[in-house]
């Protein structure tokens, strides 16, 4: 969904923009404060690991592909602080030099898929995981905020079209919340594979930000 | 597993989707398709500037060749902005757990 230069107006783009600003201002302070250099590697090879698993589109209905995001992979294996950073720096790459996305998008892809596809996941995974403690919480919090993000990600960019007006509210917002609620199972499945692989090889990633949070308490 | 070879492991892993990266759909995505139906299409404008464009390195008769060479060099660039952006923001001494 990462949305082209022209899609949204010069009010939309800027104020995303400041949002993300300062999503991502605030993001390095907490990261300054909360990461070791230890941790860098682990950013690294996730940011690589969701740049290539979004070039793989996936079928979904009606002749329209999806591809993963990976809001809830970084939000549940380094916190949400270095997850919005790590999907930033995704999403700066593919607007410079592959032209995915626009670069006076730029802030409003940001918002979308880095700080509200971050956030939402990393909020629905914890309550996920208060309610079923345990590896269950895993599970259904991990496949479940993963659809929801790119859901939530997808309505946001909606609203922006629709303030943009590029398309009526009543359409935009059905059309984009019903199709993202298809490849969102795609991001639920894919995130539970891959969080099924780190549960087998390195546990303690996953009991990592459940144990200091990197944020939320 | 060792914390060294787990990171390497995912590290060809990322490599491994790259190089697959031909395999992909073609079809639109979810908000080309809502674009096009819609017609709101055509407010799409075009890039200020073309590096590697559609994810096919150019100059690259073969097409998949091409989409493989931009994956691996996304993958690469990637990895390397967030390690150098990780090593000026993230703390020299690990965490002692403030948040």
């Amino acid at each position: 969904m990462h949305i082209p230069d022209g899609f949204i107006n010069l009010g939309t783009a800027v104020a995303t923009y400041v949002g993300s600003a300062g999503a991502i201002g605030y993001s390095v302070k907490r990261v300054n404060r909360e990461l070791g250099e230890r941790q860098v590697p682990l950013m690294g090879v996730m940011a690589a690991f969701i740049f290539a698993a979004q070039m793989i589109n996936f079928k979904v209905a009606g002749g329209t592909s999806g591809h993963l995001l990976g809001g809830a992979l970084v939000a549940i294996l380094l916190g949400p602080w270095a997850g919005t950073l790590v999907i930033t720096a995704v999403l700066a790459v593919q607007a410079f030099v592959f032209q995915d996305g626009g670069i006076l998008a730029l802030g409003a892809n940001i918002w979308n898929m880095a700080v509200v596809g971050v956030w939402s996941a990393y909020l629905l995974y914890r309550l996920f995981q208060r309610l079923f403690p345990g590896p269950k919480g895993r599970w259904i919090g991990g496949f479940i905020s993963a659809w929801a993000s790119v859901v939530l990600a997808s309505l946001m960019a909606s609203v922006e079209l629709a303030l943009s007006g590029a398309s009526p509210w009543a359409v935009v917002l059905p059309a984009m919340g019903l199709v993202h609620m298809l490849i969102g199972i795609g991001e639920g499945l894919i995130t539970t594979a891959v969080i099924a692989f780190v549960a087998a090889t390195r546990k303690d990633l996953l009991e990592l930000h459940t144990a200091t949070a990197g944020g939320l308490r | 597993m060792n914390e060294k070879r787990w990171l390497l492991l995912f590290f060809v892993l990322a490599l491994v989707v790259a190089v697959l990266s031909p395999l992909a759909s073609s079809h639109p995505d979810g908000l080309e398709r809502v674009a096009e139906d819609q017609g709101f299409i055509e407010r799409a404008q075009e890039p200020w500037y073309k590096v590697i464009p559609d994810y096919v390195f150019p100059g690259i008769p073969n097409e998949a060749v091409a989409t493989i060479l931009a994956g691996l060099v996304g993958t690469l660039l990637v990895f390397g902005l967030v390690w150098g952006v990780g090593k000026l923001v993230a703390r020299r001494n690990p965490a002692q757990g403030r948040g």
